[in-house]
């Protein structure tokens, strides 16, 4: 891909900023959108191009905005999901702070096609700064008109809003980011209704990424022929790949959608740190299952994860190498799901916080040969049986360091404690 | 009316019924915690899970709508197995406290453990998660946060039944627990229906824990008479002695719920001012008698004023507490035996008496209603009256049936009323008016004897007796049989008799029997919208 689109500021710095942003055919895609195209085109337009949800579950957004109720007589709301919280995830974070424009004019556009003339940027608490970007960039945009009312002098009027997260993962779902913005605890909702019916104030809402919302400027744009060119027509478009852990350069590559795994660890973001060998990579934040090395070659998008049984999420790439503890790792893992579970549901309240004991028991070298199956069985009972899908975000990544890496489970019950850590401390052989 | 099948059976229910209701309808309990038919859906316990055909996940029954030729399974091994998750995962941070739980007996964490459970457990006892034991949240109800499964039963209750919102759920994931918000406290009119939803030992009542076991109690259905509501209610009671009221299911006058007040009433029918056998003045003082000797007395004082100065010189007050039958025998006796005009009803309140738009009602009598069908109370004005002709020197006997003349009307207006009147009360305490008493005859409290009374409503409720009155004292209908018979009437042999007498005589009960009136209530026949009489 010649250009960046959604880390743009790699090109062309300041374009947080709206002159430069202007300057470089910022807003013409809205102007476009407003001035020439009827709502319903707009959506058709996101619809053709197969834009998929980058929030991490890949939902078609197009066909999402096509729930809303035609009948309703009801305001239709926009909120953006700002609320990045996936462990390893940080590439709504780059769009907000250094690209915030393009954001701003996806919402735009979005409002527009959906008939929406409020929008909520439900931003994380954490991202204090995104939160001031926002706020200085929508301050710029008002002033020249591109919200408010009347925008391209075209009648249609749209108020954005930013608000502040106070801290907790829940709020990343989508509904418990509803029930969050109207100032209620985040419990997440049952479905159905969804949002699409029954939303935000109990009115017809669209939910969308940060990141999804960003690449809808360019498809109107370049069309959307134009955006299903770049990686599998299934789920194109440009994609941030975020990579952390044992490399030797982390950091965030725009890339198609459907890059190899292997390549982006090894070609963008400089291989495993120190020479040393991988152990395992989880590539979709934390939620989704861990890969072991020979699984990646798979392709990085959403129908070719779902095929060796890993997801896409959010590409948050988390990479880990030989002298990772798998049982640490996942220790880790499941002490921030122990810690996020929002409460509602008993199996989730209650199995985050038994998984997280279980595995510190393990760790530490007290844990008994029927915890392994007893975690297993516990991940069984969790998943699919809750509210929202924070059960099977724990379950799931613990089911796969269990099936993928059993030895070292086994190890940590049969040589009480960590072997990795004892040979750490054991001086060199004479 | 959609048809669907639920284990093997087929049903038909009405349209917007969910999976738990319609299982309900055929005799199959889906087991739940969260759900609760007076309150919003939450669905987070996910104990009711069951498997629907051509639905992939297992679905919560409680958010279930039932929909035609839909095929349920909640015995299936999977719906099986997820409850028996579900249940473990509720227990394995539970304190397994039943021993001193006050919950233990009437407890669904315990019903469902012997019933989807019965597995080993687990969880290593100092691996569970410690919470606030002993919370105080009101003046009715004390929280355990360890036994609560944080069902949100009881924040639905004050968000959606009293609009209160004393409420919340705080902190997160496993440390989650219910609390008052910051200067609240549970002490709305009806604070202990949250111990009544809560399905384990959380929130238990401050008056009733640890006075009893519940399996020792006995539970009898009847309705509350500390207002004119009449909220349908479960007596619990042993050895004649009541321990708690409860609210009993009714969708026509309180749904599932009733006021602390009512909760406390049974209080008012166990104090040391009950009256226990029949008495007669001697000079100053009361002298012990038997019911033979009382009757004997009241017949003669009747008998001698009618001769003396004709029959209207006799007089009835019945107080709003009597039930329709010892009203009707009562003004029977008046009227029939001894044929005099003066029956008043009495209905009084304390002016200031606390009352709401929802189930607590301004008239503290409990059968207000059923003293105007029976033609006792009309403007009001009734006993009043009675007293004025009294002090007129006209009345010489006076029946005082369930009501307190004194504080109703004062000390002097009575001591001018009834200075040289003969007066027989009937009632279940000593209270002012029996100081000017010359024959008292104990009669059965409300929880002590069958009867019916009518609500606000004109709707005809049930009185059951849980356990014979104390010492010598009768039911009430008894006691005005034997005056009856004494005076020559007919006597009644039960009170199905008295109820199918009175219906005979007064047009608004034609009709009703006892067992058309069931548990449930029926209107009287005035109150139906389509007739008119």
């Amino acid at each position: 891909m010649a250009e960046n689109v959604l880390l743009r500021h790699e090109d062309i710095p300041d374009i947080h900023k709206l002159d430069v942003y202007l300057a470089h055919d910022g807003y013409a895609a809205a102007r476009q959108a407003l001035t020439t195209l009827k709502p319903e085109e707009v959506t058709a337009q996101v619809k053709e191009s197969n834009l998929r949800g980058r929030g991490g579950a890949g939902f078609p957004a197009g066909v999402k905005w096509g729930f809303l109720p035609k009948d309703s007589d009801k305001p239709v709301y926009l909120c953006c999901n700002a609320d990045e919280s996936e462990p390893g995830t940080f590439k709504d974070r780059a769009i907000i702070e250094k690209n915030t424009h393009i954001l701003l004019e996806g919402i735009l556009i979005t409002c527009y096609a959906i008939n929406a003339h409020t929008a909520y940027i439900y931003i994380r608490g954490e991202f204090a700064y995104g939160a001031k970007c926002l706020e200085q960039a929508l301050a710029e945009a008002y002033d020249q008109g591109l919200f408010g009312k009347d925008i391209f002098g075209t009648g249609f009027d749209l108020e954005v809003y930013v608000h502040r997260g106070a801290g907790a993962y829940i709020c990343g779902e989508e509904t418990g980011l509803i029930e969050s913005l109207e100032g209620k605890r985040a419990y997440p909702r049952i479905k159905p209704p969804f949002p699409a019916v029954y939303g935000l104030f109990g009115c017809p809402t669209i939910v969308n990424n940060v990141e999804t919302l960003a690449c809808v400027p360019s498809i109107i744009k370049n069309g959307p022929d134009w955006f299903r060119s770049i990686g599998p027509e299934s789920g194109p478009g440009p994609k941030i790949y975020g990579v952390s852990g044992h490399v030797e350069k982390p950091g965030m590559f725009e890339l198609p959608m459907g890059m190899p795994l292997r390549e982006v660890i090894y070609d963008y973001a400089g291989g495993i740190k120190d020479g040393k060998q991988l152990k395992a990579v989880m590539p979709a934040g934390s939620s989704f299952p861990v890969l072991t090395p020979d699984e990646i070659d798979v392709h990085m998008d959403f129908d070719s994860m779902r095929a060796i049984g890993a997801f896409l999420g959010t590409a948050g790439i988390i990479v880990m190498d030989e002298d990772t503890c798998m049982v640490r790792a996942l220790e880790i893992v499941d002490r921030f799901y122990h810690h996020e579970s929002c409460g509602q549901c008993s199996p989730c309240r209650e199995g985050t916080g038994w998984l997280h004991k279980l595995l510190v028991r393990l760790e530490e070298g007290n844990g008994k040969a029927e915890d392994i199956d007893l975690i297993d069985r516990i991940c069984t009972n969790m998943m699919g049986n809750t509210v929202c899908v924070l059960a099977d975000a724990a379950a799931m990544p613990t089911q796969s360091y269990l099936t993928k890496f059993r030895d070292e489970f086994v190890a940590h019950v049969t040589e009480g404690g960590c072997p990795l850590k004892k040979a750490a401390v054991q001086p060199e052989a004479a | 009316m959609p048809t669907l099948e639920i284990d093997g059976q087929e049903v038909t229910v009405e349209d917007g019924l969910n999976v738990i209701q319609a299982a309900e309808q055929v005799g199959i309990e889906v087991p739940h915690y969260c759900y609760h038919p007076g309150l919003s859906i939450s669905g987070n316990c996910r104990m009711c899970l069951v498997e629907i055909e051509n639905m992939p996940k297992l679905q919560i029954g409680c958010n279930t709508r039932v929909a035609d030729g839909m095929v349920v399974k909640t015995t299936s091994e999977r719906a099986k197995h997820a409850q028996a998750a579900v249940l473990e995962f509720l227990l394995i941070n539970h304190p397994i406290d039943c021993p001193i739980c006050d919950q233990a007996g009437e407890c669904k964490l315990q019903d469902y453990y012997m019933l989807y459970g019965a597995y080993k457990s687990e969880m290593q006892l100092e691996a569970k998660v410690h919470k606030g034991k002993v919370v105080d949240l009101g003046p009715e109800v004390v929280l355990d946060e360890e036994r609560c499964i944080l069902c949100a039963r009881c924040t639905r209750f004050c968000d959606e039944i009293t609009q209160t919102g004393e409420l919340g759920i705080f902190e997160r994931g496993d440390h989650s627990r219910i609390s008052l918000f910051p200067g609240k406290k549970l002490d709305n009119p009806y604070s202990g229906n949250v111990v009544d939803v809560c399905p384990v030992g959380a929130l238990t009542s401050k008056d009733f824990r640890f006075k009893s076991r519940v399996w020792y109690l006995e539970k009898t259905p009847s309705t509350c008479t500390r207002c004119a509501t009449g909220c349908n209610i479960d007596i619990y009671h042993r050895r004649s002695e009541i321990f708690r009221f409860r609210p009993r299911q009714n969708p026509d006058v309180n749904a599932y719920w009733m006021c602390d007040e009512g909760r406390h009433w049974y209080k008012s029918f166990q104090q040391d001012s009950r009256i226990p056998t029949p008495l007669v003045r001697d000079e100053s003082s009361f002298t012990v008698a038997s019911w033979d000797e009382a009757g004997k007395k009241v017949a003669h004082a009747v008998r001698s004023t009618q001769d003396e100065h004709g029959a209207d010189a006799v007089a009835a007050i019945i107080g709003a507490k009597a039930t329709n039958e010892e009203a009707f025998l009562l003004s029977r006796l008046l009227r029939e035996q001894i044929g005099s005009t003066h029956t008043a009803g009495l209905s009084w309140s304390p002016t200031d008496a606390f009352h709401d738009d929802f189930l607590i009602h301004a008239d503290k009598n409990p059968n207000t209603q059923g003293l105007k069908s029976l033609g006792l109370l009309n403007g009001g004005g009734e006993a009043e009256a009675v007293l004025a002709t009294a002090e007129q020197g006209q009345v010489k006997v006076l029946f005082i049936l369930g009501a307190d003349l004194v504080t109703a009307f004062g000390q002097e207006r009575i001591d001018r009323a009834l200075g040289e009147t003969t007066v027989i009360v009937l009632d279940t305490d000593y209270n002012g008016t029996t100081e000017y008493a010359d024959i008292v005859l104990p009669v059965a409290a409300a929880v002590e004897t069958d009867g019916t009374c009518t609500n606000q409503a004109g709707r005809v409720q049930r009185l059951s007796q849980a356990f014979p009155p104390p010492g010598e004292a009768k039911a009430g209908w008894e006691a005005l049989a034997l005056l009856s018979t004494r005076l020559d009437g007919p006597d009644s042999v039960s009170i199905s008799d008295v109820f199918s007498e009175l219906t005979h005589s007064v047009p608004s009960f034609a009709g009703l029997t006892y067992g058309k009136i069931g548990l449930q209530g029926a209107p009287l026949v005035e109150a139906g919208p389509e007739t008119d009489s």
